[in-house]
């Protein structure tokens, strides 16, 4: 049987994948969860259709937003996850024996169920004794946080479905006052390239810095995200991403990783020059 | 019984897209096809029913058909003996019900804090208004409802009073003793008139305020596209059992277009259905809503969402737990200023502010999401924008002192004075924020000092004040009385 799933990545550009089954496809309170099964990405999960991540390319994201301001601030202890019902990004935080919690809120249960029932290779990162679980919607979890931690990840689905919440202005100022004064933020930033994708990403960089005076945006490449170029943003009260970044403390560490490096960490501040303009628009 | 799954106009409207009936009537763009720019914004759906009356749709001015049927399963649906489809918005309902009601120089009872509305149907009609100052509440800065005890001695004093008309419930969703007042105004001749303007739910939720109808009131307006999900604009108008609802008929002829919106009309027949049939559902989730936020907003602390706390066994009865008033000027802030920095910064726009509230419109068309969203953005606000209270102004309802009725004044011949030299005379416009529309000054009332800056306040905490024919507010219009 020749089937195949395709994600629009723009109204007329596609990405076309193989499928070799379906493992899992179910609706939830909040969305559609699929888990399919191919050959060349091994297991995806979609929500809404939108590829979240796949087995294959995942660890570029999981990295990038993990190691970057584990790499400025050693002495993060704090930590809080929006969104990351896959177990990634705890899967990376929990190489930091120096952390002491990481509070990971996550709207829909039935993700991180079925990402532990089909996606073991994030959702291991559940099982680290440090992380709390808790499912709730992520503005109304850190509205109420003030003062408390070291750093807050926002690993958020695009604008359009359930995280359309964690690119508004109230959630980054929320996000703002739930820091320490030493806090760094970091976002999943959406793409420059597509029209629509580019527009999100403007909204979220021009809402994120009426709360942050210091915020900066880095790229990564990922293979089945649309355009494959893929940003994010860090945002601190305090920390320069490439002054402070403390590169031989990081390589003391000796922590495995298959995309970061420090060399690649102050390449990825660099960017190209529409996506500079595009930024500077914002600000 | 009938059948509330029905609802004929609606179905005579799908029936005529099926039937492809050739038009040579207005309107001329003929089904959208004649204005291709507008059918392409509104859809093609919506240009096909926007059509004229006709045999099978039969006629608003005169209902013996499909709108008929429709008035009387709306009837039934509000418990009411007669209802009535209304096109000019819930301002057309309360208008027709007044001039239905008293005629020139009767008196008609009235709270002073009534929409605009009522007292413009008395600058038509020439009735005189016999105010009653409602009480307030000073700490929130809000007129509240009518206490019994002032009903029964504004009868005693004004025997031949012909009509009162009471809020139920206000902007705010407070509610007066609807059930005591009918029987003492019925007990002395008088006929109730009830403006539910925000309280359509009344007649469908669960324990929520008694209605109009469910009282024995004589009339009521009721704004079906607040609460009840139809088209803005359209509104019902209810009539109890002792009105001659033919006269009523006549009144509405006597404003309202010939030429009705058949697309008001089928969103008000469509949406009777939908609150017979599932209304109860509905209201639950929008007080569930709402109590979520109201408890959500007073964890933050500065913000005071009030509810039932309120109810005072008077002026205060009932609250109506739908609505969403909040009180910010314990956060150093006016209501419109709160209203402006949620629209321009966190791009939430709320029904209105006023000096010392704002009013979120919660509704079944609302997302848990957008609630978080706006209970977020209040947290903020309060973080970045806190003040000091002091310079606030602390009460906001000023009794007005009335020299003559609206009509006189309206008609009287006037002489246009800047603002700040009108202390002493007698005003002869409206002068209100809107929303919520209440009037600070009505035609025929004296103009002192205190409404003065209440103005200027108001209009510099960034209100929108409307009502004078001097559009900046810099003059007011005074009967000339030299």
């Amino acid at each position: 049987m020749d089937l195949w799933f395709s994600e629009f990545h723009s109204k007329t550009v596609k990405l076309s994948i193989k499928v070799e089954t379906q493992l899992y496809n179910e609706s939830s309170n909040y969305q559609d969860i699929a888990v399919l099964k191919t050959k060349e990405f091994g297991n995806i999960l979609t929500l809404d259709g939108v590829i979240m991540l796949t087995e294959r390319d995942e660890f570029i994201y999981h990295e990038m937003i993990t190691h970057i301001p584990m790499a400025v601030n050693q002495n993060i202890k704090k930590v809080l996850v929006i969104g990351a019902g896959d177990g990634g990004v705890a899967r990376e935080l929990s190489k930091y024996k120096t952390i002491e919690s990481i509070d990971i809120v996550e709207i829909d249960e039935q993700v991180v169920k079925v990402c532990k029932e089909f996606l073991p290779q994030t959702a291991i990162g559940f099982e680290d004794e440090r992380v709390n679980l808790i499912f709730k919607d992520g503005l109304k979890f850190v509205r109420k946080k003030d003062n408390e931690y070291d750093l807050i990840i926002v690993d958020s689905t695009d604008p359009s479905g359930p995280g359309e919440v964690l690119f508004t202005k109230e959630f980054y100022g929320n996000c703002y006052k739930a820091l320490k004064d030493d806090g760094i933020m970091i976002n999943q930033h959406e793409s420059p390239f597509y029209k629509e994708d580019a527009k999100a990403m403007n909204f979220a960089h021009k809402r994120i810095v009426q709360s942050f005076k210091m915020s900066r945006v880095y790229q990564a490449h990922i293979p089945t995200y649309p355009s494959g170029h893929w940003l994010f943003g860090f945002s601190s009260k305090k920390y320069h991403p490439i002054r402070d970044l403390k590169a031989k403390e990081w390589n003391d560490l000796k922590i495995k990783t298959n995309y970061y490096n420090t060399n690649l960490h102050v390449g990825s501040f660099y960017l190209p020059t529409y996506v500079e303009e595009m930024l500077k628009d914002n600000e | 019984m009938l059948d509330q799954k029905k609802a004929p106009l609606f179905e005579a409207l799908q029936k005529l897209k099926y039937d492809n009936v050739v038009p040579f009537d207005v309107p001329g763009h003929k089904r959208g096809k004649g204005s291709p720019e507008l059918t392409n914004f509104l859809g093609e759906k919506c240009m096909e029913i926007d059509v004229n009356s006709m045999k099978p749709l039969d006629n608003l001015c005169h209902p013996v058909s499909v709108i008929k049927d429709s008035h009387e399963l709306a009837a039934e649906a509000f418990g009411a003996a007669h209802a009535f489809f209304m096109t000019n918005g819930t301002t057309s309902s309360v208008q027709s019900m007044i001039l239905a009601s008293v005629k020139p120089d009767d008196e008609i009872i009235l709270p002073r804090n009534v929409h605009q509305s009522v007292i413009n149907a008395l600058v038509i009609c020439g009735a005189i208004p016999v105010y009653i100052n409602p009480q307030t509440d000073k700490r929130l800065g809000i007129a509240l409802g009518m206490s019994v005890k002032d009903v029964i001695d504004t009868i005693k004093a004004h025997p031949k009073a012909k009509a009162i008309l009471i809020n139920n419930p206000t902007y705010y969703g407070i509610c007066s003793n609807l059930r005591e007042i009918t029987k003492i105004a019925h007990a002395n001749g008088i006929k109730v008139l009830v403006d539910e303007a925000h309280g359509t739910h009344f007649y469908f939720g669960k324990d929520l305020p008694p209605s109009a109808m469910s009282v024995g009131a004589d009339m009521a307006a009721v704004s079906m596209h607040k609460s009840g999900g139809s088209l803005t604009q359209s509104s019902i108008l209810l009539c109890g059992e002792n009105v001659n609802a033919n006269y009523v008929r006549q009144i509405i002829n006597l404003t309202q277009t010939t030429s009705n919106s058949y697309l008001l009309m089928g969103s008000l027949d469509v949406s009777r259905r939908n609150l017979a049939l599932n209304g109860v559902e509905i209201f639950e989730k929008v007080k569930a809503f709402s109590n979520y936020a109201r408890e959500e907003i007073n964890e933050i602390g500065g913000y005071y969402a009030y509810a039932k706390e309120l109810i005072n066994g008077d002026s205060i009865f009932d609250f109506d737990t739908t609505k969403l008033s909040v009180n910010t000027l314990d956060i150093g802030l006016a209501g419109i200023e709160v209203y402006d920095i949620l629209r321009d910064e966190y791009n939430i726009q709320i029904e209105f502010g006023d000096l010392g509230n704002i009013l979120a419109y919660v509704s079944v068309g609302d997302k848990n999401k957008n609630i978080e969203r706006l209970i977020s953005a209040l947290y903020e606000i309060k973080r970045i924008y806190k003040k000091s209270k002091t310079g606030m102004l602390d009460s906001e309802y000023i009794s007005p002192q009335v020299f003559c009725s609206p009509k006189e004044a309206f008609y009287a011949e006037k002489k246009s004075v800047p603002i700040a030299e009108t202390i002493g005379e007698v005003c002869s416009e409206f002068v209100m924020c809107y929303p919520p529309g209440i009037p600070i000054l009505a035609p025929g009332e004296l103009i002192t000092k205190e409404l003065i800056e209440y103005i200027t306040y108001a209009k510099d905490k960034g209100c929108v004040i409307t009502g004078p024919e001097c559009m900046d507010i810099s003059r007011l219009n005074v009967i000339r009385r030299d």
